[in-house]
């Protein structure tokens, strides 16, 4: 096969969520040497892009996108040992912790997220749900992580995004960590209030955010930006 | 088990023996901007509409959920209870996980509404259950706690367990609680759904108390969501659910049909009543 083959081989399994045909095309993409990123970007990600934007157009379901995330995660657990300090010139690189906020239990949009993030290659450590501001900040010292992400869909815990940004500002750490914020009840509006550093309106939107705050570190750029990035914020009116 | 709910003019009895009790899910803010924006302005006279529009359709309680980012949700709370209360008779569900805002609300109703909710976290059960106790209301019960939602039926038991004994010990009676067993979407699990029957069955036969469900979740990322969220909730009455938190208009006939088929509404009553009412008229 050539190198093509293989990459198409790979995009199809992930598309069609097949867990063992991902993971056989991977190690094939790896004989034959294809660059790990090569792989990630050639197959994996745009992979994820189709699946993720059939999603947002009512054309794929929930159980389909967990599926492809499977068998994203199943090639990146062969490809990202063989991944060596060179390759990693201009790819994005990072630890994010992710997590439901305190006093809320829906998890669906934090799992879809981290999904696609971990489909870009990112490291991706998932607290779970209800988790306290607390927890955030000593899993993401303890994770050595880059970004805080925090998850909502009620609205009677959004003080709580406030909470990990101002407990950060207290502990004189705010500069150690990226936050962004999403979910339904989330506004831009909202998180240049709170001065967090960026706001996705769905999952990709989360994923470009993520991947510009840790281009951006890359670049020199520190904890808190002065003003968020704002992706896929609605118009009002 | 019978779980007495009031306003100021009328009960209703959440029965484990009886039909299933509807709670009207339209005033919850979240996902609905028109209402977000209403609550903000302070128009009531949206919200009324909306309530008086639920009863209407045949709920038996209204749920009040004021939760919109920036609002002052006690004072939201206070008002729309007080304003709720004049424009229609039946009693109220005060949704909010703020014990400032549950005792706002328990202020302006006058009665012994049905609080939602408390979890089996220990700050939760520490601000809400003094509550239920003081104001002799009930209250929806979550099972979860710090840990999370659990991810077995037996574990879910054993935080509705904890709750129950810790109302206990407060002297709130069982009866005063109402278990709401969670249910998460079949999307990204597909034994969600058994996990709360299961929960559902362990705890009708070991309390025979009543159980709640939000119904809609089950479906969540999945194509034709109304056909599943029928058959759950065919199938979670079935198990033993007595009370639900739903969109009344559309899920009313469903759960009258459950109530038919499983002997609680004798001769057909209820059901042909509510067809009479609501049926689409021929030209």
């Amino acid at each position: 096969m050539t190198t093509q083959e293989i990459l198409d081989g790979l995009k199809q399994a992930v598309i069609d969520g097949d867990e063992d045909s991902a993971a056989s095309f991977a190690a094939q993409a790896i004989d034959a040497e294809i660059k790990p990123m090569d792989i990630i970007k050639g197959a994996i990600n745009p992979a994820m892009d189709v699946v993720g934007q059939a999603f947002e157009d009512g054309d794929a379901y929930l159980p389909e996108l967990i599926l492809a995330g499977d068998a994203a995660r199943a090639a990146l657990d062969l490809i990202i040992p063989t991944i060596s300090t060179d390759d990693l010139d201009g790819s994005v690189q990072g630890t994010v912790v992710i997590g439901t906020i305190y006093g809320d239990a829906h998890d669906i949009g934090k799992n879809i997220v981290s999904a696609i993030l971990a489909a870009h290659g990112i490291k991706v450590v998932d607290l779970g749900i209800n988790v306290s501001p607390k927890q955030y900040i000593e899993a993401a010292f303890a994770e050595d992580a880059d970004v805080i992400a925090i998850s909502s869909l009620i609205t009677t815990s959004l003080p709580y995004h406030r909470e990990v940004i101002n407990n950060l500002v207290d502990r004189g750490e705010r500069d150690k960590f990226f936050v962004v914020v999403g979910g339904g009840p989330v506004t831009a509006e909202w998180t240049t209030q709170i001065g967090a550093d960026g706001y996705g309106r769905d999952a990709r939107d989360a994923a470009l955010v993520v991947t510009q705050l840790l281009e951006g570190l890359a670049e020199g750029n520190k904890a808190p930006l002065a003003a968020p990035i704002l992706v896929g914020a609605l118009e009002h009116g | 088990m019978k779980t007495l709910i009031t306003s100021r003019s009328k009960s209703v009895t959440i029965d484990s023996e009886g039909p299933v009790t509807m709670i009207g899910e339209k005033i919850n803010p979240t996902g609905r901007k028109r209402l977000a924006a209403a609550l903000t302005e302070g128009d009531l006279d949206y919200v009324i509409d909306l309530a008086v529009r639920q009863v209407d359709d045949g709920a038996d309680i209204v749920d009040i959920n004021v939760g919109v980012p920036g609002l002052d949700e006690v004072k939201a709370m206070r008002d729309v209870v007080a304003a709720v209360s004049d424009a229609v008779d039946v009693p109220l569900c005060l949704d909010s996980p703020s014990h400032e805002s549950v005792a706002a609300g328990l202020d302006a109703c006058q009665a012994r509404p049905l609080i939602n909710s408390v979890r089996g976290e220990e700050a939760s059960m520490k601000e809400i259950l003094p509550l239920v106790k003081e104001y002799d209301a009930s209250v929806i019960a979550l099972l979860l706690d710090e840990e999370g939602i659990p991810e077995t039926a037996e574990a879910r038991v054993a935080v509705a367990r904890k709750i129950i004994e810790r109302a206990d010990s407060m002297g709130i009676p069982i009866e005063k609680i109402v278990i709401d067993p969670l249910v998460l979407t079949v999307g990204s699990d597909s034994n969600a759904g058994r996990i709360t029957l299961d929960t559902i069955e362990l705890l009708t036969a070991e309390y025979g108390i009543n159980i709640n469900l939000g119904a809609s979740n089950v479906s969540f990322g999945l194509p034709d969501r109304h056909t599943l969220n029928q058959a759950f909730l065919g199938l979670a009455i079935g198990a033993g659910a007595s009370c639900l938190i739903t969109d009344v208009a559309k899920m009313a006939p469903t759960i009258h049909a459950a109530d038919l088929l499983r002997g609680r509404d004798q001769h057909g009553t209820r059901y042909i009543k509510y067809f009479r009412a609501h049926a689409p008229k021929d030209d």
